[in-house]
């Protein structure tokens, strides 16, 4: 699909150049695209399919934290799909030593079948609870309350430059705790 | 967490821009040069008798041989900072040291020569060589390992074998002042295992550090 794809690289410019709104219409975009290969790769390595938000969380992450490595005179999908690709092996090695795979799971997760339901996501959450109080009260106003910045630092009574620093370093803080999980 | 909920964070985080992989990479290096060469002055230093050694063409050949090891590797390295990134394309640029060296040994064996072929070869620095190039590369490898971690290299052992290429062609920069060996064919075969070697523990360690 180029067209969509051409629409994805005009917004990831707009967001490089500082428009956040595009940015979130790009990763919104992005999201049902990132879930249906996760699931497909899931499902193709035998892996629970209801496990792929946790991997689409993970990618998403590192598009975010990687995405100075993208070259903004080049297509945005390859660069996306190349992180992608990286972050479900990544993730399948990880659930690999550890989730037991039952036979009779696998045949009825077969790939183009779709799947019931998804788990929700749990390792972003879970590893949530174990970064420092300040990083974590930042995020969740700004996750789970829907705060913006500002309303954020007033209600912990800290400069908006205070909490853009705490925000971004528990966004890096998280991805470093997954991949180490 | 739910999908949406992280995606309104990741948003709200865009103001934050990160340092381009080039200004970490050459920032980290700059940091890891002065320690490389300090090893080299406490250890080795340059040979004495330098100001004859440099009209020597097969002396000057040393320095270009490294450099055209270590300023392609940088290219490469940056280029594979890259996710989407692949060798195809780059990889010859690590044929331009392999070229120079084989116009050099070619040189060396139309010339009349003093020594026979197999003294040149085993020279008198082989050990020193093996050890000094290794020892005086690590440093600058753990530095462009942290210039690559701040980039997104999907493969990890190859930029990790390519960094250590880059810090193993600067050390034996370093290191080919200090030798009085300057036969191509002492460098195509002692700077080569020296060099090898490094290159094995970048892609160990690249594999290791590397991941995105």
């Amino acid at each position: 699909m180029p067209e969509r794809e051409d629409e994805w690289t005009g917004l990831m410019r707009s967001a490089i150049s500082g428009d956040s709104a595009a940015y979130h219409r790009l990763l919104k975009a992005v999201t049902p695209v990132l879930r249906a290969a996760a699931r497909r790769g899931l499902a193709r390595a035998g892996q629970p399919v209801d496990q792929s938000e946790d991997v689409v969380q993970d990618i998403l992450l590192a598009v975010h934290l990687k995405r100075h490595t993208w070259d903004a005179n080049a297509p945005f999908a390859p660069w996306l799909f190349a992180i992608a690709r990286n972050k479900l092996i990544d993730s399948l090695r990880r659930r690999g030593r550890r989730v037991f795979v039952n036979i009779d799971d696998f045949a009825e997760t077969i790939p183009g079948e779709p799947a019931a339901e998804t788990a929700p996501a749990s390792e972003v959450a879970a590893q949530l609870q174990s970064l420092p109080a300040r990083q974590r009260d930042v995020l969740q106003s700004i996750a789970v309350d829907g705060a913006s910045i500002k309303e954020t630092a007033a209600k912990f009574a800290m400069s908006e430059g205070a909490v853009r620093v705490a925000l971004h370093r528990g966004l890096a803080s998280l991805t470093a705790k997954l991949r180490e999980q | 967490m739910e999908t949406d909920q992280l995606i309104r964070t990741l948003a709200a985080d865009n103001a934050h821009r990160a340092r381009p992989v080039g200004f970490v990479l050459a920032l980290a290096l700059l940091a890891a040069v002065p320690v490389s060469v300090t090893m080299f002055f406490a250890e080795l230093g340059v040979r004495p008798d330098v100001m004859t050694a440099m009209r020597n063409p097969f002396f000057d050949l040393k320095f270009a041989v490294t450099l055209a090891l270590a300023i392609p590797a940088i290219a490469i390295s940056l280029h594979l900072s890259r996710p989407e990134a692949s060798l195809h394309g780059w990889a010859w640029l690590l044929l331009i040291p392999a070229g120079l060296l084989v116009i050099g040994t070619a040189s060396e064996m139309m010339m009349p020569q003093r020594l026979p072929m197999m003294t040149r070869l085993v020279g008198t620095n082989s050990r020193t060589c093996l050890t000094a190039i290794p020892l005086m590369s690590l440093p600058l490898l753990a530095a462009a390992l942290v210039g690559l971690r701040h980039g997104a290299p999907t493969r990890p052992a190859v930029a990790g074998a390519i960094a250590g290429l880059l810090s193993a062609g600067l050390a034996a920069t370093l290191y080919a002042s200090h030798c009085t060996d300057d036969s191509p064919l002492f460098v195509a075969t002692w700077y080569t295992i020296a060099t090898a070697s490094v290159t094995a523990i970048g892609a160990v360690a690249g594999s290791r550090v590397l991941r995105v």
